[in-house]
Order: structure tokens, then C-alpha cells, then sequence
């Protein structure tokens, strides 16, 4: 998918062409559950759970406790009080202003709102609380049931340093590296050379990808450290660093584990995350395409001897980094429920929330490891309002004017906490929604993943899915020749969007020239009577170019009924369609060939915008920073200039659209 | 010009310009070639003498269509113009165009005029009739290429025939503009000519729609017939509008000012108002204008069009439930609304760019058109003051007067206090607004969305004034005034202030005064407002009320 530009009388056509059935456009609601749906109702767990969360974890959260016949507590913060989650609670309470550090991360503010509903356990989702040692003590202390593991395992596992010893301890395989406080840059270069290049440093309390970086020599070993204790400081309030030998050619490849309070843990396979950008997942698929049963197995069985050397219980997560030899090192343990959960239920059929809460109930375990199988193939694409044109994916914010999720679709679900109307602000994540598509095969998985992904309507926001088609769409994905580079080493010169082929781009001019047919013909169809008569003459054969991508294209359509026949370069093609020019999706027939194409905008001049993907490119010098969400973005002139007048000061939010930086 | 490669290329609506390259091929429309087999016929039964009036039409049809020749031609597309017949074609259906008046010539004997190389058949304007989307329509385009397109008796006597006939028929004239003004070598014969269009402007006045687009220049009294249509239009860079130009200008107040900021599209649109809404050029101008075009009926007698619709009348739109922002003093788009609730998310709006808080345009709610006034939260609140009343005045009888149902969405606190609105005469500036809803008999629909403060409550198409159905979202607050300065007169001098704000907004900030008391029919919810709205219009469309016989109204002018 890329940016086209379609003229003539028409202009400026984007698009994304996949085929699709047409059944969308009405609102459905039908959510399509792909973890089981077993509950045994004399199993008793908690009467109220607080979920102390926002967004698309806490109606997930929710969906199970409403299955479990369990009354759920929404807590938000103001600028959310009519967010999805609030809807979906049987109760909500507001903790504060918009920051999260007054609201979802204000632990007075929710102990009080336990206290004020009467919940008798916490589901933390998530990031924000989820592993926050101090609140799950709060909790205990309250006689509130922490769904998640104890304090203790959460402490040990949070600690990067403390974490690799009891691997090892486990007898759990950890990479090479300095375990402790750097003191500056010259220790931190003293250390990288005894470890050998390349190393990576990063902040010892942070997760995921904050505060990581790469170094390959002494300079950028200095730099990184510079710019990972500034960001551990100012993220965590502790600068203890961690760096290691960095492993080449790596895969994210991770393993969900569940443990209950007896001493039992499983482990549920593997899910692999190594579409990353800036160390940020992106498409997670379950099971990984690089393992062989007897890495599998090691690499579970090293993870449950972790688990149970920390009396872990829940559900939690170990990292692992996997070498092009399946050597396999511990990299981290999630004390939490994964974003990419819902892969894991897909092809094991179990609903890890409600194991969450059985366990937590005390409950042992009801599966024995024989009993987790691996069913079919789940990919997850996490769709973000982001822009993704720029380092593959700078945060955007704003309404969304429309909304639409593939739910009618089958083997699709949809995982969100937004909906039509919804404000994608600057004061939390960015993330639409989890778009997980199921199959027997991974390439069944895969197709529905195309499918789902064309018949996504988002409008008012910059999103990522021209960005996670092409991934997901590319030769190497598709043969599983994949590794944590790989969108750095596909896109080297960052994402451009797709390139049309000839036969694409014939596609794409026919289907634009029979829209603007059909659109103009209907703008002649006046119902009742008319005073004066009309003079009725249906134009039969149309005389079109057709400019797309600056190429102008002369077209011939004749239209009969809902089937235009398009003339193009002396190829005939035949368009069909229902035509519902309403619709955002236009599901189109081209040469007995589906296709899902998009229709964003129409207007009287010819323009007509399908489907998607502009191109823009970032070059020149930096001017300004500004820090946005979850990274620092730097903004980059496109051409040399002399900075005119600046509109804002450090320390302002400021807006999609705000005048930042004059140039002359 | 980009639009002249697109032009070229040969688009949709772009044949003409091959049958203007073909020049002398005579395949000009149905009418050429019917007059061609009348005058064949008629040339076997008469003698060889009428062979030289067969030749004289064919020649004077050929002269008429080069206008005032190739190498004036190349100039107006050197301007990034069109010429006035491809204007035509470019407006009008294919093959529709029926052109009246080819053989006119002016009859001007002075300076040298009625040398023949002065006469040009047809004259400095093509005029006729033809369709738009197969809708009747009469169109007059003045042709610059004649001299300038100024205006002599013969050009305005054209343009007065076709609006005759528009009046007797019933149907739609459009004007498109491109003239230098008088043609003075005729002196107060053409003075005449501009007042015989103006006295059939004011006649056809709310019997049938008038519109007019500025293509090039339009100086001196010519631009009264534009103000006197509905709806004047303008091409950005290469259209101006003023009394006086420049020159004058300069040496009668010594300001120095360009033509573009004297009455260039900008300042038209953005600054003075005489301009509903302009367009990029030629070709972006006559596509919007057909399109515009559709939601008009043709004439007074007309019921507003209703065109074969996709979107579902009972379309829930989930997204307005979340659209007003809690906190009573943060701004929206109402254009958010408005789109979700339209037909297709499609809205053409009036004087997008002039006195923003407020906002007027067409739409269609299943089908058929509706005109749209909302008042705009995210532009000075959204208050009234003399502009937007005057804005929302002018568009609320033009709906009146062709029969177009009044959907209104109101947010508004208040009129807008000052000594520049007082004394530029906001009061009677605002009776304009009052007296337009008041007057207007279509099916008027009212939606508060939020504020509904004061005077500006009962202005914005409240049930008071005839309203038919009135809605209001939970999120409205009907009341005389905000919370603070309410308290602050009735509670004066009292402490407690913050106590008596909140009883006052648990009293008042919300829609139970005005529902208790009938004077809103509902309180909806807004997702639902799409679905209420269709099913209101279709009840509607039967309403019959007629204001008592006068002469006219005196609207507070």
C-alpha cells in the first residue's frame, strides 16, 4: 500500500486492495471469542473486582468477570469518564485528572475506591500498577486480593539485576553481562569491553524497550549511557543500569507461564514478538515458526523452573532472546498479563484472566501440562494511531471521526477499549486496538489478517496499518525469516508504504474511474415528482483520464446495472460492486477477483481518495524535541531553513496541528 | 494552470473543448444541427439567392463561437481562464446546452462601433438553457473575449430574456460572471441594461434560485446583480468584486491596495461577506457548483430535492455521545456533528471562512435536502453576534423561501457583549436573525446540544418561534445565563457563592427546566439524533402553515 495520486476529472486515489466477503457497514456487535468459554459456576471466586486500569485490558478484563458472574469497578481518570470501560463497569469511580500520575498510577486515590465500592480483588492489567511491588503490599495490607503474583516474586522479577541472578541460580540460561550500578560513562566503557562489542545498556527498573540502547563501540557505549540513566531517572526515579552482551540476529521469543499458590506452573508455548520497532512489538504470532518441539520444550521447561524458584503464581511471561543456533538466554519476566495474551488463548483455548482469578482465589491449577495444546496459528497485529511513515510509527492524536472494527469477519477478534467518537489523547497510549486473527494454518491466519486489516475503517487519526499489512504481507514474514531488525533491515531507508505493481495500479485506476461513474450517475437520481420534466438519457459510455501517481491514464467505462466495464491501456477489466457509496468499505469484484477497497472521500471536483497511505519523508536537521507518549520523537525539517519563530515553550502540551516552529 | 492539463486531458465534462479545436466542424449541439436540416430543407425550395444566407448563417455561427477570436482566446487561457462557452460545457450536462440569442449584435453607432470588424454575433454573452444532472437550468456566461465582456443593451437584453423565461418556467438561473462592466461607448443605454437585470434579480427573488459565479472581473454597478442573487461564488486568484477599483480608490482616499485586496476572493469570503465561498479555479468552481446545484429545487413551488440516499435513516452515530465535552466550557466542532448526522458525511457549507461561530450550509438527511445552522462552540464560544446573525439570517430565508427544512443545533451563551457590537447595531442586527426563524414556515428541528443562554435561546429556532420539534441533549443547559453570573445576581452580596453556583447548576445546568415545561419536545440521546431527525422530516413533509397576507414583511434590514 502506498500513496497514489488519481486525477483527471479524479484525483489523488490511495488504496489497499484485498479480497473480502461484503457483510460490514451495519453496526455489529458480535465479539468472537476464541478462548474457552468453560466455567464452572459452583466454583466460587470474588463478588467485585476493581480493575485498575484503562483501555482495551480493562474491558478484556471486564469481559471475563461479566462471563464469570463476577461485578466489575472501572476506575478512570476525568478525561476518560465516558470511555468504553467506564460504560462496561457495573460501577466507576473517578481517581483523578487526566496525567496518569494522578489518576491511574494515584494509589491513595484507588485504595480509596476499593475501600468506597467494596471490591475484594484488584486485576492491575497492564503497565500502570500491575507490577508495582508497593501497591500489591497496600493491597495485602487492606486484606484486597492482588490478581497477579505476590509481592515478593513481583520484586524479584522487576529488578533486572536481582531477576538474572535467580535465573541463573535456576539454572536458567542468562547472557553475558554487568549485573550492577555504573557509575559513569568511563565504567560503563570499561565494562562493554570486557563483555566485547555489541553491547546493550539499559535501565534496571525499566520494561520493555524504555531506556534501551544499543552500542557499538566506546562512543555510542557513552552516549547510551548518557541517554539511558536520563531516561531510567526521570521514567523510574532510579538510575541503575544494565548492560550486556548484545545478541546478533536475535528473536524476541517468549514463553506464558501460569502458575497457581500450590507450587503447580505450566507453561503455555511460546509466543513470538520479533516484529519491533525502537524495541516495541508490533505483530506477535503464536506458535513462533523457529522453534522445533525440543527448544520448545527446554526453553518452557527452564521457564516453569524460574516460576517456581520465586513461588510465582498467576500468569506471567519470560523472555527470551533466540539465537540463529536456538541458543536461547533469559531476558526478562512479566510479573503481569502480556498485551499479546490473546495469541496464547487462541491456540491453547484458555482464558488466562479467569485462570488469573481462579488462582487467585486460591484455586490449583485445573490443566496438567499434557492438556496444552497448540491449535492452529493466532497472529496479533497491534494497531496504533501512529504515523507510520515516520520511524515507523510517531505517535498522532484525535478523534475518530469513524470507526469501524472487522468483528463481523470470522476467526477475528478485536481487542479495544475505544469506539466511534473516542479521543486518542496525548496522555496515554496510543494503541487503537489488538487485531488477532486465528486459522488452522498460519497462512489461513495470515490471509484473515489481510482480510481483517482492509476491512478496518479508521478515520480522524494517522494509524500503522498500511505499515503492519506490508509486514505482514512481506516474503520474509511470510517464509518466517525473521528477526528483532527486521523492519530496520526491510525498510533501511525507513517505510515508504507499497509499491504499486502494473497490474495493481490498473486495478486501482479502474476502480476509481467505475466510482466516480457510479457516483456521478446517481447524483442524477432524483426520487418524486418533478415540476419539470427531466430529461431522462442514461449516459452509457464514459470518456475518463484518470490521473494516479502524476501518470494520467485514459479510461473508457461503460456502466450497465451494478458491473462497469473499464477500458484501460487496451485491457478490459470488469468492476462490479454493490455500489453503496455510503459504506467506507467498497467491497469490489475486478475480473471475478474480491477485493476490500476503502473509499475515504469523494468530492465534486473528481477527487476520489481510496483506501489509504500517503508517503512522507523526514530529512534535514533537528530542530526541535518534543516529547510525545512513550519515546522522545524528534521533529525534522524537510528542507534547510532559518527558524522564523517558535510558538511554544518547554513545558507546553501541545496538539496535532499546533503551530510549533515557524521556518522562513 | 494545472486545471488546463486536466482540462486537455480530457476528462468527463471536457469534450467541449475538442469541439471548440474542431471549430468549423460543426458538430456544436443539438441546436446547430436541427437549425442545419431546417435551413437544408429550405434551400431546395427556394432560389439560388438564399444560397448566400445559408452561406451567412454558417458564418455567423462560426464567428460566434471564436467570440472574439483565437488570440484572445489563448490570452483568457493564458489567465488561467476558460472561455465563456467552455464554461458552459463544463457546467452543464453533455450535449445539453440550447443557446438562445446567437445572432444578436450590439447597435452601437458611435466611435466607430458599427464597423463590421466591431461586430461580434452574439455579442459579449452566450446565454440558453440546459441541464444539470438532468435538471433544468438557464445560464448566462459572459464573454470576456468581446470586448472585456462589458456589458451593451444587446448583452443585457440576452441576459433579461433568459431570466423571463427562467421566471415563466420556473427554473434556476445561473450567472457566470467575467466582465469589465459598462460598455461605455453606449452610455446610458447599457446604465439601462444593468438596471433591467436588476429589477428581474429582485423580481425572481424567492420564486426561483439565483446564483452567481465570479469568473474574472465584476467592477462598478455590475456587482449589484450578483448581490441581489442568492448565492454569489468566486475563483480564488482570478475573480475580483468592487465599486470602485484601485485606481479610484487611490485617488479618492489615497489607500493604496491591490485589486486581490480590495476584492479578491479573500477578502470577500473571509472579511467582508459579500462572497459565500470560493473556489480554487474554473474547472474546481463549475464541479461544485453542480454539485451544489442538486440540492436546490427548481423553483418556490418546488419541495426541497430528494435524491436516492445509501446511509440508513436509522443509522445509530455512537461517536456523539462522547462529542460535547464534560466540563461546560470546553470547546467542540460542531462540525462533528453535523457530519456524523448528514447523509454521507457530506455538507457543503456557506461562508465556511466569514463569521465562523456560526455555521450555515446543505446537507441531506435521507435524501433530502435540509439547511443546516449550528452555532460553532469552537470558534468565540460560539455567541451570536452582528455577523453571524446576519450570516445565519440571510441562509435561514433562503431555506424559507424554497421550501428547504431548518435543522438547528444550538450551543450558544449568549450575544456578544461590547461597545463595537452595540454600537455597529447588534440589536438590530440580531432582530435579523429573531425575525428570520420567527418568519420561516418549512419544518424547522432544533437540537440543543449544550448552551442555550439568554436572548440567543429563544433567537436560535426555539419552540417559541414556531419551532416544530425541539430536542435537547442530556448534556443541555437552558437557562438566562451561566451559573457564575446568575449566582452573582441572585445571590448578591451573599457568601457561599461557590455553594449557591452549585445549586444554581443542579437547578438549571441541565435540559429538566425546559423539558418540564414543554419547551423542548425530548431530551434524546445525541447517538440517536440521525434516526429522530429522519423520521421528524417524513412527518414534515406535510407541514402547512401560512404567515397572515401582507404586502411584505419589514424585516429590520
Amino acid at each position: 500500500m502506498a500513496s497514489y495520486t488519481v486525477s483527471g476529472a479524479l484525483q489523488r486515489v490511495l488504496f489497499g486492495l484485498q479480497r473480502v466477503s461484503f457483510k460490514s457497514r451495519c453496526h455489529v456487535n458480535t465479539t468472537v471469542s476464541q478462548y474457552s468459554t468453560v466455567y464452572d459456576s459452583n466454583e466460587k471466586t470474588f463478588d467485585k473486582i476493581l480493575i485498575a486500569n484503562r483501555g482495551e485490558i480493562a474491558c478484556r478484563v471486564m469481559k471475563t468477570c461479566k462471563k464469570m458472574g463476577i461485578k466489575t469497578v472501572a476506575v478512570h481518570s476525568d478525561v476518560d469518564s465516558s470511555a468504553v470501560h467506564v460504560k462496561m463497569a457495573d460501577e466507576a469511580v473517578c481517581v483523578g485528572p487526566a496525567p496518569t500520575n494522578k489518576s491511574y498510577l494515584n494509589m491513595d486515590a484507588i485504595m480509596k475506591a476499593i475501600k468506597q465500592t467494596g471490591a475484594q480483588a484488584v486485576h492491575p492489567g497492564y503497565g500502570f500498577l500491575s507490577e508495582n511491588k508497593e501497591f500489591a503490599r497496600r493491597l495485602a495490607a487492606e486484606g484486597v486480593t492482588f490478581i497477579g503474583p505476590d509481592t515478593h516474586a513481583i520484586q524479584a522479577m522487576g529488578d533486572k539485576i536481582e531477576s538474572k541472578l535467580i535465573a541463573k541460580k535456576a539454572k536458567v540460561n542468562t547472557i553475558p553481562g554487568f549485573d550492577g550500578v555504573v557509575k559513569d560513562a568511563e565504567e560503563a566503557v570499561r565494562i562493554a569491553g570486557e563483555i566485547g562489542y555489541p553491547v546493550m545498556i539499559k535501565a534496571s527498573a525499566g520494561g520493555g524497550g524504555k531506556g534501551m540502547r544499543i552500542a557499538w563501540n566506546d562512543e555510542e557505549t557513552r552516549e547510551g549511557f548518557r541517554f539511558s540513566s536520563q531516561e531510567a531517572a526521570s521514567s523510574f526515579g532510579d538510575d541503575r543500569l544494565l548492560i550486556e552482551k548484545f545478541i546478533d540476529n536475535p528473536r524476541h521469543i517468549e514463553i506464558q507461564v501460569l502458575a497457581d499458590k500450590h507450587g503447580n506452573a505450566l507453561w503455555l508455548n511460546e509466543r513470538e514478538c520479533s516484529i519491533q520497532r525502537r524495541n516495541q512489538k508490533v505483530v506477535e504470532e503464536a506458535p513462533s515458526t523457529f522453534l522445533d518441539p525440543e527448544t520448545r520444550q527446554a526453553m518452557g521447561e527452564q521457564a516453569v523452573s524460574l516460576a517456581k524458584a520465586v513461588q510465582y503464581s498467576s500468569a506471567g511471561t519470560v523472555e527470551f532472546l533466540v539465537d540463529s543456533r536456538k541458543n536461547f538466554y533469559f531476558l526478562e519476566m512479566n510479573t503481569r498479563l502480556q498485551v499479546e495474551h490473546p495469541i496464547t488463548e487462541c491456540i491453547t483455548g484458555l482464558d488466562l484472566v479467569q485462570e488469573m482469578i481462579r488462582v487467585a482465589s486460591g484455586y490449583t491449577l485445573r490443566h496438567k501440562q499434557a492438556d496444552i495444546p497448540i491449535n492452529g496459528w493466532a497472529i496479533e497485529s497491534r494497531v496504533y494511531a501512529e504515523d507510520p511513515y515516520k520511524s515507523f510509527g510517531l505517535p498522532s492524536i484525535g478523534r475518530l471521526s469513524q470507526y469501524q472494527e472487522p468483528v463481523n469477519l470470522l476467526q477475528v477478534r478485536v481487542d479495544s477499549g475505544i469506539q466511534e467518537g473516542s479521543d486518542i489523547s496525548i496522555y496515554y497510549d496510543p494503541m487503537i486496538s489488538k487485531l488477532v486473527t486465528y486459522g488452522s494454518t498460519r497462512a489461513e491466519a495470515l490471509q484473515r489478517m489481510v482480510e481483517a486489516l482492509d476491512s478496518y475503517v479508521i478515520q480522524g487519526v494517522t494509524h500503522n496499518i498500511p505499515l503492519l499489512r506490508e509486514v505482514i504481507t512481506h516474503p520474509r514474514f511470510i517464509s518466517g525469516d525473521i528477526s528483532t531488525k527486521f523492519l530496520q533491515e526491510v525498510y533501511p531507508e525507513g517505510f515508504k508504504g507499497h509499491q504499486l505493481s502494473d497490474s495493481e495500479r490498473r486495478e486501482l485506476v479502474a476502480t476509481a474511474a467505475s466510482v466516480f461513474v457510479v457516483a456521478q450517475i446517481r447524483s442524477q437520481r432524483f426520487l418524486g415528482n418533478l415540476r419539470v420534466s427531466s430529461s431522462q438519457q442514461e449516459r452509457r459510455r464514459w470518456e475518463l483520464s484518470v490521473e494516479l501517481e502524476k501518470g494520467v491514464h485514459a479510461v473508457t467505462v461503460s456502466h450497465s446495472g451494478s458491473a462497469c466495464t473499464v477500458d484501460l491501456d487496451g485491457k478490459r477489466m470488469d468492476v462490479s460492486s454493490e455500489w453503496n457509496l455510503a459504506s467506507a468499505l467498497l467491497p469490489v469484484t475486478i475480473n471475478g477477483t474480491q477485493r476490500t477497497v476503502q473509499c475515504l472521500s469523494r468530492n465534486a471536483a473528481g477527487e476520489i481518495e481510496l483506501q489509504y497511505f500517503g508517503t512522507s519523508v523526514a530529512e534535514g536537521q533537528e530542530i526541535c524535541v518534543i516529547e510525545a507518549m512513550k519515546m522522545q520523537n524528534s521533529m525534522t525539517a524537510s528542507k534547510t531553513a532559518k527558524v522564523k519563530s517558535v510558538h511554544c515553550k518547554a513545558g507546553d502540551t501541545v496538539g496535532e496541528g499546533d503551530l510549533l516552529v515557524e521556518l522562513e | 494552470m494545472a486545471a488546463f492539463t486536466v482540462a486537455r486531458s480530457g476528462g468527463r465534462f471536457l469534450r467541449g473543448l475538442y469541439a471548440f479545436k474542431g471549430l468549423g466542424t460543426g458538430r456544436y449541439g443539438p441546436a446547430v444541427s436541427a437549425v442545419r436540416s431546417v435551413t437544408q430543407q429550405q434551400m431546395r425550395s427556394y432560389c439560388a439567392g438564399h444560397l448566400s444566407v445559408q452561406e451567412r448563417i454558417e458564418k455567423k455561427r462560426r464567428a460566434a463561437l471564436v467570440g472574439g477570436g483565437q488570440k484572445r482566446i489563448d490570452a483568457q487561457h493564458q489567465r488561467g481562464k476558460l472561455t465563456a462557452r467552455e464554461r458552459i460545457e463544463l457546467l452543464l450536462d453533455p450535449d445539453s446546452f440550447v443557446e438562445y440569442d446567437m445572432f444578436v449584435e450590439h447597435r452601437c453607432s458611435d466611435f466607430g462601433m458599427e464597423a463590421d470588424h466591431n461586430k461580434y454575433p452574439g455579442d459579449s454573452v452566450v446565454t440558453g438553457q440546459g441541464r444539470i444532472n438532468e435538471r433544468l437550468v438557464y445560464v448566462f456566461s459572459q464573454d470576456f473575449t468581446v470586448f472585456g465582456g462589458s456589458l451593451s443593451g444587446a448583452h443585457a437584453q440576452k441576459i433579461c430574456k433568459i431570466m423571463d423565461q427562467a421566471m415563466l418556467v420556473g427554473a434556476p438561473v445561473i450567472g457566470l460572471n467575467d466582465s469589465g462592466g459598462a460598455r461605455i461607448q453606449e452610455g446610458v443605454e447599457s446604465l439601462a441594461g444593468y438596471a433591467d437585470i436588476f429589477l428581474r434579480n429582485v423580481t425572481a427573488s424567492g420564486v426561483i434560485p439565483q446564483i452567481s459565479l465570479i469568473m474574472g472581473p465584476c467592477a462598478g454597478g455590475a456587482v449589484y446583480s450578483p448581490a441581489l442573487t442568492d448565492f454569489t461564488f468566486m475563483v480564488k486568484d482570478t475573480s475580483y468584486l468592487f465599486i470602485t477599483g484601485p485606481d479610484v480608490v487611490k485617488s479618492v482616499t489615497n489607500e493604496d491596495v491591490t485589486q486581490e485586496e480590495l476584492g479578491g476572493a479573500k477578502t470577500h469570503t473571509a472579511v467582508s461577506g459579500v462572497a459565500h465561498r470560493a473556489f480554487e479555479n474554473d474547472i474546481d468552481a463549475l464541479l461544485n457548483l453542480r454539485d451544489f446545484f442538486n440540492f436546490l429545487p427548481l423553483s418556490n413551488q418546488d419541495a426541497a430535492p430528494v435524491m436516492e440516499c445509501h446511509d440508513p435513516s436509522d443509522r445509530l452515530v455512537p461517536g456523539l455521545d462522547t462529542v460535547v465535552p464534560l466540563e461546560s466550557t470546553k470547546a467542540y466542532d460542531m462540525l462533528d456533528i453535523i457530519h456524523g448526522i448528514v447523509d454521507e458525511r457530506e455538507f457543503f457549507e456557506i461562508m465556511p471562512s466569514y463569521a465562523k461561530n456560526i455555521v450555515v450550509g446543505f446537507a441531506r438527511m435521507n435524501g433530502r435536502t435540509v439547511g443546516i445552522v449550528g452555532n460553532q462552540p469552537k470558534v468565540a464560544s460560539g455567541c451570536l453576534d452582528i455577523n453571524s446573525s446576519v450570516k445565519g439570517a440571510r441562509f435561514v430565508r433562503f431555506c424559507d423561501a424554497f421550501n428547504i427544512p431548518i435543522i438547528t443545533f444550538v450551543d450558544v451563551p449568549g450575544f456578544l457583549p461590547g461597545t463595537a457590537q452595540e454600537y455597529g447595531g447588534i440589536i438590530r442586527h440580531g432582530a435579523k436573525l429573531l425575525f428570520a426563524f420567527a418568519e420561516a414556515t418549512v419544518p424547522k428541528i432544533t437540537i440543543i446540544t449544550r448552551k442555550a443562554y439568554g436572548g440567543a435561546y429563544d433567537v436560535m429556532s426555539s419552540k417559541h418561534l414556531r419551532g416544530d420539534v425541539n430536542y435537547a441533549w442530556p448534556s443541555a443547559e437552558v437557562a438566562v445565563m451561566g451559573a457564575k453570573g446568575a449566582v452573582q445576581i441572585i445571590f448578591r452580596g451573599k457568601e457561599n457563592q461557590a455553594e449557591a453556583e452549585a445549586e444554581y447548576v443542579e437547578k438549571f445546568a441541565n435540559p429538566f427546566p425546559a423539558a418540564v415545561r414543554g419547551f423542548v419536545d425530548d431530551i434524546i440521546r445525541p447517538s440517536a439524533t440521525r434516526k429522530r431527525i429522519c423520521r421528524d422530516l417524513e412527518v414534515l413533509a406535510s407541514k402547512k402553515q401560512t404567515n397572515p397576507w401582507k404586502k411584505h414583511a419589514n424585516i429590520p434590514l
